[in-house]
């Protein structure tokens, strides 16, 4: 793509359905990018349209000394659920990737694939949650791609964002520093994402007013960090729910981790949707919450911090790190038992019978 | 959560420990074995391994897992014959979800459908239906398992398709009765289990008296249990009291949802709907008289096996597999020589690995501390 | 096997069809209500029931006094309890501290 001397007037799409030839690399194309996306990421500011973002090094540098870096795709069906939607997830995601590495996030970039077929206004729903959610983090879209698919070569929408950020000076926090002693939190109620998820497919006939908690959480994490000068690790706890972060922090920091099954917090709705439905909401998807493993004497100012801040007010201690056997997760049952919460080996199935 | 959480206190639950540690105590001279109480029912399973509740045991009580998981007892050339029909270009196959990881000899439902066959997870057979009336140009066929619980379920779907007139649904009938098969279990020579846990939900539906001779012929007790962790933990007791005593009797601690009688319309439905089969198949039990039902001819339209030619082919299952043992109470999982090693969740070889119910995935999921240790 | 769950009938969703709406701990899900309802009686008798759900089916209407009946029980053991261990660690805590049995 050359950019044009001076920029000339904004492209707009006139279709309401994506075909093929809004990937084909012509005109149809640039008045998609054009009008749908960057006019949304960049508002009035419209940059010239290069192949790459460039970034100052030195402006960089100031925030921290060292880069991070990382990439996630997001599917999901579908697209708009209550709580958010594909958009929302994908910058909320990559952002809180940045984030639980102890980096201020800074820029991302936006591939998406298209199926043809899919309707322009739905698009453009999801690129304005993207901006919206975008700004909110403070965070830029910087750059990005599209692609057309032939109908049933993707399904409807996929979303790829690689985010930078800056890790903090000093702040080195890592799936492998837990100790025997550390406090494992929680930033609120468990499930939500998962359960409406599930609910919003519309298979199981069910009605919940359950909606995603996807929202990013880098400010949370700052505070978080502020208040907790030791902590060891943070983790977003997303596929495979809080269950599954725990199993593998235990197995990178050849620790034990034992739960505490009463101080899972989590909101009625899911609880009962979780009974209907035979599922264990440890094993459940969430979109804004964090496991964070703290060092004991800093549990309760680290607890105090999430509690102050409104994406932390129902943040809880569920557990603590162990000296058992590595790489082993128990909870304590309501009644003082004890069981094995272990990795699934695939996506948990309704249980029925 | 009302009529659950009263079940789930902790301080009824030690108390309970308590008891059942006392009664332990005074049972323990000349006592060579532990005291064995079989609980039927797969969701008996699923709350002991949940709740950790063999761990509160004393070492002179066990409990054992029997079959009745209906997706673990489920013979691989069912899933087969599942697979075939799911297959089909015309079908729209519907199931519960926990039966779509269960292994056939060549694939699962959940690899039939990644291979293009339209699967689809319900949660009730009434939506099997409605997939059915909003798709008039498929065949809807519902994947019908479970144990008398689940079959007035079905049964009820079948009698308002037929009212309904709803001609592209069809079902295909796995469903079995636990009473055949706890006599078949009675009747084994080396038998070991000293009471049962009485299967709660399915006794909602037949009553309590089908169970009276276990304890007339056999002299065994039985004591129908509800879910919660302080259901299992007092009917465990009452068992325990019963040995005491000398006793076998049936007793009904699930009151609360549990008539003497069972439910008469529910049973109505299925006498309409079902018949016996002269004989069926489990997995692990080989081939047990009366334990399965099939659509009455009145129903032929609605029956997926008249409807489409299923292959119906037996396949044994893997010779090294103790899964008969296990479901039986002979032995515990980790005594079979494939668990843990060629039979995992990731690779289920039988399919008491398969379903969260089934004692081998259980175990080697939450834990058979036991186990472990032994 | 049976998956089971106590629910509130909340109101019917078609008379004729014999479906009523359940209501889980704020989760809602429209149920057959053909193995509960009194013949001849209007669904509306059952708004406020609680009842036993599986697959979709109201199956059982739980009986309140049963539930109470089987809580005393267990209360009363959860006292009896209580009083036996008062007792092990008050006056007859040396007893309690000889063997139980001679073996």
């Amino acid at each position: 793509m050359n950019a044009p001397a001076t920029p000339t007037r904004r492209r707009a799409l006139t279709q309401s359905t994506i075909t093929l030839a809004h990937g084909g690399g012509g005109s149809a194309m640039r008045d998609l990018i054009d009008d749908v996306f960057l006019s949304t990421f960049s508002g009035a500011g419209h940059p010239a349209p290069e192949d790459q973002a460039r970034f100052d090094l030195a402006a960089l540098a100031a925030k921290g000394d060292r880069l991070a870096f990382t990439t996630d795709s997001f599917v999901v069906d579908p697209l708009f659920f209550p709580g958010g939607d594909i958009g929302t997830l994908a910058v909320c995601g990559t952002v809180n990737d940045l984030a639980v590495g102890g980096a201020v996030p800074v820029a991302l970039s936006c591939a998406v694939i298209i199926e043809e077929g899919l309707k322009v206004e739905e698009l453009r729903r999801v690129v304005a949650s993207m901006a919206e959610t975008a700004r909110a983090a403070g965070v830029a879209i910087a750059t990005g791609d599209t692609k057309v698919v032939a109908r049933g070569a993707c399904d409807k929408l996929f979303i790829t964002t690689t985010g930078i950020g800056v890790v903090r000076t000093g702040l080195d926090v890592g799936i492998t520093k837990a100790r025997p002693g550390d406090v494992v939190l929680v930033n609120g109620l468990l499930g939500d994402h998962g359960a409406a998820i599930l609910n919003a497919r519309g298979d199981l006939a069910l009605e919940t007013e359950i909606t995603s908690d996807c929202a990013p959480l880098h400010d949370l994490i700052a505070t978080l960090i502020t208040a907790t000068p030791g902590i060891r690790m943070m983790r977003d706890a997303t596929r495979g729910g809080v269950a599954a972060v725990v199993n593998e922090l235990a197995e990178a920091s050849a620790v034990g981790v034992r739960l505490d099954e009463l101080a899972l917090p989590m909101r009625p709705e899911v609880q009962g949707f979780c009974e209907i439905l035979g599922l264990d909401p440890l094993y459940l998807a969430n979109e804004g919450k964090i496991v964070a493993v703290v060092p004991s004497d800093e549990a309760e100012a680290a607890l105090a911090a999430l509690r102050a801040h409104p994406l932390g007010r129902d943040a809880a201690a569920i557990g603590t790190i162990t000296s058992g056997r590595p790489g082993r997760v128990t909870m304590a049952t309501r009644f003082g038992g004890e069981r094995i919460v272990d990795m699934l080996v695939g996506d948990q199935l309704p249980r029925i019978c | 959560m009302r009529f659950v959480d009263e079940f789930r206190d902790p301080a009824l639950a030690r108390a309970l420990v308590k008891e059942i540690e006392a009664i332990s105590a005074r049972l323990e001279r000349g006592r060579d074995r532990p005291f064995a109480i079989m609980e039927v029912c797969g969701g008996h399973t699923h709350a002991i391994f949940r709740y950790g509740l063999e761990g509160l045991l004393p070492d002179l009580v066990e409990f054992v897992h029997g079959p009745g998981c209906p997706v673990c007892v489920l013979p691989m050339g069912r899933v087969d014959d599942c697979v075939a029909i799911a297959e089909r270009e015309e079908v729209i196959f519907a199931t519960f979800g926990d039966a779509m990881r269960v292994p056939g000899s060549r694939k699962s439902l959940l690899q039939a459908k990644a291979e293009g066959a339209d699967v689809r997870m319900v949660y009730s057979p009434l939506d099997a239906l409605t997939l059915a009336t909003r798709n008039p140009e498929r065949e809807v066929v519902f994947f019908g398992l479970g144990f008398e619980t689940t079959m007035p379920s079905t049964a009820l779907t079948v009698l308002r398709a037929a009212r309904e007139g709803v001609e592209n649904f069809s079902l295909f009938c796995n469903h079995i009765t636990i009473i055949p098969t706890l006599r078949a279990l009675l009747e084994q020579e080396d038998f070991g289990i000293d009471g049962f846990i009485g299967p709660g939900h399915v006794s909602m539906v037949i009553g309590t008296e089908p169970y009276r001779f276990i304890a007339d012929e056999f002299k065994k007790p039985l004591v129908v249990a509800g879910f919660e962790p302080i259901d299992l933990l007092q009917s465990l007791l009452m068992v325990l009291r019963q040995i005491e005593a000398g006793d076998a009797r049936i007793e009904n601690q699930y009151a609360r949802v549990v008539p003497p009688h069972g439910n008469p319309a529910a049973l109505k439905a299925v006498a309409e709907v079902y018949e016996p089969r002269p004989t069926f198949e489990w997995r692990g039990l080989g081939s047990i008289a009366g334990s399965g039902v099939r659509l009455r001819e009145a129903f032929a339209r609605f029956d997926a096996e008249r409807r489409f030619a299923v292959p119906d082919v037996k396949v044994a299952d893997p010779a090294q597999c103790r899964c008969g043992a296990v479901l039986t109470g002979a032995e515990k999982p980790w005594a079979c020589p494939e668990f843990g090693k060629g039979c995992t969740p990731e690779t289920p070889l039988g399919a008491l690995m398969v379903s969260s119910e089934g004692s081998c995935a259980a175990y080697y999921q939450y834990g058979g501390l036991r186990g472990e240790a032994a | 096997m049976c998956l089971g769950i106590p629910g509130r009938i909340v109101a019917v969703a078609d008379e004729e069809a014999m479906l009523c709406v359940v209501d889980v701990s704020g989760v809602r899900r429209t149920v057959d209500v053909v193995c509960v309802a009194a013949p001849g009686a209007p669904l509306a008798d059952l708004v406020g029931a609680w009842v036993l759900v599986h697959v979709g089916f109201a199956m059982s209407v739980i009986d309140e006094e049963e539930a109470a009946a089987t809580l005393k029980v267990l209360t009363e053991i959860g006292e009896a309890a209580a009083e036996m261990e008062a007792l092990t660690a008050g006056a007859i805590a040396p007893l309690a501290s000889q063997p139980a049995g001679q073996e």
